[in-house]
């Protein structure tokens, strides 16, 4: 499998196994997407330390799942984006805003406990 | 030697057109006083107090060797092996602590003691002593410019290599407190450095889980656009790993300078000082409002 | 050690093999790890365009010597319709952000040197380079070792 989904508590765990052709990308966000709405998810997780790079595609689709997410009632959360991989990110014109994230797990879940409890302050 | 250190040089390395045969006579006189005349030289050096950084065993051994391919370029009318010798002297000086005022001054030196010489020689006959010193003045002079810049074209490269040093032995990242890393960047910040800051913050960040970073800017004299992009986008880097990057120190002139360059700083948290950016980062990590091990389960309804 | 490395496009599946190929080339040409994933991500991008213009084509990479420093050069090739406008496409941030045309001016930013060739007779090539940034450090602690 190219990406294991796991669900913890209210939160899904998207962990990314191996590099994903723009085709899987669009599956993944159809996935979650459905998966969000089938168990009322209130926090997504995606892994993308597996990622080797995140080119223009990539991290417009990763900005569109978390828009989308957040229509379906879902706070998301990129994590293990590695140094060399956010270089090459920050030089593409994208706005990259829309894209909360974590360093790793520990940290993704506990910005998604503060997201969902209603502080709402928003840091990372 | 590399091809791009040649660049300066002359594209036609010939003397300017002298008599012949006044300049062979000028040369075996040279030759035929080699010892007197070097010895003038080195106490007319030593006087000078130059190349005080110099035993005078290393400055008689340099001083023939520079002779001989003096006299040389003089006869073949090529400055090319002395030229390859000054620059191989200077890279042996250079990090000696000889200046360039010393290479001129010697070189100014030689071409006094040479003239002197000259004149005593032909000052019975003023029409030949003439016709000598025509011969001779141009050729003196091209030598002394070819050894100066030689000199001073190796000095550049000398300080360009140590600040190329100094960038790679520099690891600013210092980590204050578990998770808080600051990196003070003083001096001058071009392109290479730029990029070479991000990937050592970037690499410190996932090495020390860091959640803040602040990156003081107090001494840091100018700035122009490329590397205020290249800032904005580390900020933006630092924020894809999961850390906030807290700026200080921005000057009001690196500040206006950013307006001016229409840099979006939207995205960049800037506080005044070094301390206040600490404050503000410690703020930043102490909010914390759930303990590790805290799960979803325990969220509100 | 691989000089060049021939990757056809016909789908975006082929995307992944292409950018795993380039990176190890980069690594085996002693690119950085930076610099590996930034060709890797430059590559994917040129490939997408070839996937999204003409269906198919060709990435070839090679790596190149010259006095003092070596480079990787990667050509993509297609008999594609051409690219419209290339100057302007070439143009930073010029398209919407849902469109694809973000991929080559970011392509031309990762690179050293970036050069589109594009023709609707002909189709498209574009040649990109990046050089070892490491060359120029290691002549100078080559000649600084020589001294001491």
């Amino acid at each position: 499998m190219s990406v294991a989904i796991l669900r913890q508590g209210d939160y899904l765990i998207a962990s990314i196994q191996v590099d994903l052709s723009d085709s899987q990308v669009l599956e993944l966000r159809d996935e979650l997407s459905e998966r969000i709405g089938r168990v009322r998810a209130r926090g997504l997780i995606i892994d993308v330390a597996a990622l080797d790079v995140i080119d223009s595609f990539v991290a417009r689709s990763l900005g569109s799942i978390a828009i989308t997410a957040r229509l379906r009632g879902a706070e998301t959360v990129i994590t293990g984006i590695e140094p060399d991989v956010a270089i090459a990110m920050v030089q593409f014109d994208l706005d990259l805003a829309p894209l909360r994230t974590a360093l790793d797990l520990d940290e993704a879940l506990s910005l998604l406990d503060r997201l969902t409890q209603g502080a709402g302050e928003d840091e990372a | 030697m590399n091809q791009e250190d040649q660049s300066h040089e002359d594209p036609s390395p010939q003397m300017p057109e002298v008599d012949r045969s006044l300049l062979h006579e000028l040369v075996a006189y040279l030759r035929d006083n080699r010892t007197e005349l070097r010895e003038e030289w080195v106490a007319r050096i030593t006087q000078a107090q130059l190349l005080g950084v110099m035993t005078p065993e290393e400055i008689f051994s340099e001083v023939t060797a520079v002779y001989d391919n003096y006299v040389d370029a003089l006869e073949t009318g090529s400055i090319e092996t002395l030229q390859a010798y000054a620059r191989d002297l200077s890279e042996r000086i250079i990090p000696r602590g000889v200046e360039t005022h010393e290479v001129l001054g010697i070189v100014l030196l030689l071409r006094d003691v040479l003239a002197r010489a000259l004149f005593v020689e032909y000052q019975r006959d003023a029409d030949l002593l003439n016709r000598i010193l025509d011969a001779y003045e141009p050729a003196a002079n091209r030598i002394a410019v070819t050894v100066s810049v030689s000199f001073v074209e190796e000095r550049e490269r000398v300080i360009r290599e140590q600040q190329e040093a100094i960038r790679e032995l520099s690891t600013p990242v210092l980590q204050v407190r578990d998770r808080l890393l600051i990196l003070p960047i003083i001096g001058v910040l071009d392109s290479a450095r730029a990029r070479q800051l991000t990937e050592q913050l970037l690499g410190a960040i996932q090495a020390n889980r860091a959640k803040v970073v602040v990156i003081d800017i107090t001494g840091v004299a100018t700035i122009d656009l490329t590397v205020a992009n290249h800032l904005v986008q580390t900020v933006e880097a630092a924020r894809l790993m999961g850390a906030s990057a807290i700026i200080t120190g921005l000057s009001s002139k690196i500040a206006q300078t950013l307006v001016d360059l229409g840099v979006d700083l939207s995205m960049m948290r800037t506080v005044g000082d070094l301390q206040g950016g600490l404050e503000e980062a410690e703020r930043l990590i102490g909010h914390r409002p759930t303990a590790k091990g805290s799960r979803p389960d325990a969220a509100a309804p | 050690m691989r000089h060049e490395v021939r990757v056809p496009i016909s789908s975006d599946a082929d995307l992944v093999p292409a950018r795993a190929e380039g990176r190890a080339l980069a690594r085996e040409l002693g690119f950085s790890q930076t610099d590996a994933t930034l060709i890797a991500t430059a590559i994917s991008e040129i490939a997408r365009n070839i996937v999204v213009h003409a269906r198919s084509g060709e990435l070839v990479m090679t790596g190149i010597q010259q006095p003092h420093r070596y480079g990787l050069v990667i050509v993509a090739s297609d008999a594609g319709p051409g690219i419209p406008e290339i100057d302007t496409a070439l143009e930073r941030g010029h398209t919407s952000r849902r469109s694809l045309g973000l991929g080559l001016p970011g392509a031309r930013r990762l690179m050293d040197e970036f050069e589109v060739e594009t023709d609707a007779a002909k189709g498209t090539t574009v040649t990109m380079t990046k050089w070892r940034a490491r060359d120029e450090l290691e002549r100078l602690r080559a000649r600084r070792r020589e001294r001491a």
